[in-house]
């Protein structure tokens, strides 16, 4: 087959190595390597120089580029003069191209295996700095709160009112879902097992309480830490590669007063808002299973719920959904300001931004269990 | 301060960069970097892609600390002063950033007349023809409520300069003004830039590495070469394009094409 990329060798005299090229040569379908040719000049020591004939190639593309790079490469080696004079003409210009600049020294990166102790290291430095700079943005959105209280803080009002509809209305029909399947959750399991006592009953109560003083914050976080917290990270990463952030900083008015202040205020106000909300539509999602699978009736279900929490509950769960919104939108804009210059970092900032939400949720959340259980609440 | 200044003199010059060390960490981007920009300059920061142009300019404004050296504004220090202090000569320059960095949630008027709102004393219809008249100056009349996005890029460069403007700075600083711009709209801004100086009596400082606008608008410059790891040159560029002894300034300045000796 001719159309095939093909490679013959002969020796014309003794002391050229003739190569011939013959076909098609197209990346796609494949080509000789060019170890073909180091072979044959093993086997031939007596070989000089090396020349090309073409004439039966019909066409070519960058693989013949490419292994003709290899040969000259393995020619320069063992300081055999190539002669090129057999190759189409830009085939010739296009290797003189390639080969007109010297790579540039160091420019190759060193590809090596770091060892395990230097990894332990290079991670527990890498810690110990994103520690600090958390530290150190903590500090600075302290002292930007204090600003806020006394009235010396700069906003602009219309950023915060689009914030807080954009991280309370347009969450409610997720955190309905949600709140809803988690209600009927909560209820299915406690039926099968409560059922086997003839405490039925009793499911209201669990589903009442677990979404009061748990459920309700923790699920309203989760979903706002995915939604809202990585939307954050995202815009003010965004703006930090179009420069906005430097725009901002060199008019003088603080990245922290003007993009995350708002954000900070706008969860603030509005998580407490949303886990109310999901308490809510969580003991309808209770009630329903309550009411289909346990006979019993919607007032009976909310007569018992009523009886099963207290104000203490609803009041500790609204707190603690206060925290994870500040812990969502400085999880959110701190990622957000630590994005580096270009479209991927920000990816990454909405990846990260997500995690560390989530983890400080957690992290509050069992925290916030011991100190309730000391407390007596 | 021991080092000296190319001009020696620090109240003649507009800004004095005096042994400027710029590093990310340990690893050193330029060193031993000393100029100074006249008033009334338009003074080019040129040299090849990557040889820190940009950066350089940052260290200007305050975006990055420089590792070692100073930065003066006529007799003040710029990198010694404390945050007030900075805040005040902040005040006094206008920067264009190379994507425009406009604010993308405000309207272009708001993002004029957010500077005006919170430095000046004028209220909101004042600040509103301020702001247009700004535009207007950049050729942007009656591009008051158009938000950032629904404008071209070459729009948003002038909307930037705009911005830039908004309290009269007696500095401008432009990074990359012609990256992304077509030849004749690139051309218009250099005109600009040039009239601009003319009429308010701004020093400009311009980072860019276009030949056309160097030769057009520039009167004063510095060569950052990455390999000697500092500049190379600096001076008028018509000027250095006839003598400067460094070849690969000549070079840089001739587009690479051989002299003709």
């Amino acid at each position: 087959m001719a159309d095939n990329s093909q490679l013959l060798f002969n020796l014309a005299g003794d002391s050229t190595l003739k190569v011939q090229l013959r076909g098609i040569w197209r990346l796609r379908g494949g080509r000789p390597s060019a170890a073909l040719v180091e072979h044959e000049l093993e086997s031939a020591r007596q070989v000089r120089d090396i020349a090309f004939d073409t004439r039966e190639l019909t066409s070519w593309d960058s693989s013949v580029l490419t292994f003709l790079v290899e040969v000259s490469e393995l020619c320069r080696q063992r300081r055999i003069p190539m002669n090129r004079e057999g190759l189409p003409v830009g085939v010739q210009k296009l290797l003189a191209l390639a080969e007109a600049v010297p790579e540039r020294k160091g420019a190759r990166r060193e590809v090596t295996e770091a060892s395990f102790l230097e990894r332990v290291g290079t991670d527990t430095l890498g810690f110990v700095g994103s520690a600090k700079e958390m530290l150190a943005f903590l500090g600075d959105m302290t002292v930007t709160f204090l600003a806020l209280l006394r009235m010396r803080a700069r906003y602009r009002a219309s950023d915060l009112f689009l914030l807080i509809q954009q991280c309370g209305a347009q969450a409610l029909p997720i955190v309905t879902l949600i709140s809803f399947l988690v209600g009927v959750i909560l209820a299915f399991v406690g039926a099968v097992q409560l059922k086997q006592f003839g405490a039925q009953i009793y499911v209201a109560d669990l589903v009442g309480i677990a979404m009061m003083r748990e459920m309700g914050a923790m699920m309203t976080g989760i979903i706002m830490a995915g939604r809202t917290g990585a939307a954050f990270a995202a815009q003010i990463g965004t703006m930090k590669v179009t420069q906005e952030v430097d725009a901002f900083t060199t008019a003088g008015f603080s990245p922290l007063e003007f993009l995350v202040l708002p954000r900070v205020m706008a969860l603030i106000l509005m998580m407490p808002l949303l886990c109310l909300y999901a308490d809510f539509v969580g003991v309808i999602g209770g009630a329903v299973i309550g009411v289909s699978m346990l006979d019993l009736s919607w007032i009976t279900y909310f007569n018992e719920t009523a009886n099963a929490i207290s104000l203490t509950d609803i009041f500790g769960g609204i707190f603690k959904a206060s925290v994870y919104g500040v812990l969502i939108a400085l999880s959110g804009c701190l990622r957000g300001l630590q994005c580096g210059n270009s479209s991927s970092a920000v990816g990454d900032a909405a990846t990260s931004a997500v995690v560390t939400g989530i983890v400080a949720i957690v992290m509050a959340c069992g925290i916030f269990a011991v100190v309730f259980y000391i407390l007596g609440i | 301060m021991a080092s000296q200044t190319p001009t020696g003199n620090h109240t003649k010059a507009h800004i004095t960069v005096n042994d400027l060390t710029m590093a990310f960490g340990s690893f050193v981007l330029m060193r031993d970097l000393n100029f100074a920009v006249n008033h009334g300059d338009i003074f080019i920061i040129m040299g090849g892609s990557g040889s820190g142009k940009s950066t350089l300019l940052r260290h200007m404004i305050g975006l990055i600390e420089p590792a070692r050296g100073d930065i003066f504004y006529g007799d003040e220090n710029f990198t010694r002063a404390d945050f007030e202090q900075r805040q005040k000569l902040l005040r006094r320059m206008g920067i264009l950033f190379q994507t425009g960095g406009l604010w993308s949630s405000m309207t272009l008027a708001e993002n004029i007349g957010m500077l005006l709102e919170e430095y000046t004393e004028l209220n909101p219809a004042e600040i509103r023809e301020v702001a247009s008249l700004k535009l207007a100056l950049v050729g942007l009349k009656g591009f008051e409520d158009y938000y950032p996005s629904q404008i071209s890029g070459g729009m948003q460069k002038r909307a930037g300069l705009a911005r830039a403007m908004a309290l009269d700075p007696e500095v401008l600083f432009f990074d990359e003004p012609s990256a992304g711009l077509d030849p004749i709209s690139s051309r218009l801004l250099d005109d600009l830039i040039l009239e601009l100086r003319d009429s308010l009596g701004a020093t400009v400082v311009v980072v860019t590495h276009e030949l056309a606008s160097i030769f057009t608008i520039g009167n004063n410059s510095v060569f950052l070469d990455p390999d000697a790891k500092t500049m190379t040159a600096s001076g008028d560029p018509k000027e250095l394009l006839a003598h400067c002894p460094d070849p690969k300034v000549r070079a840089f300045l001739r587009r690479g094409e051989k002299e003709n000796v």
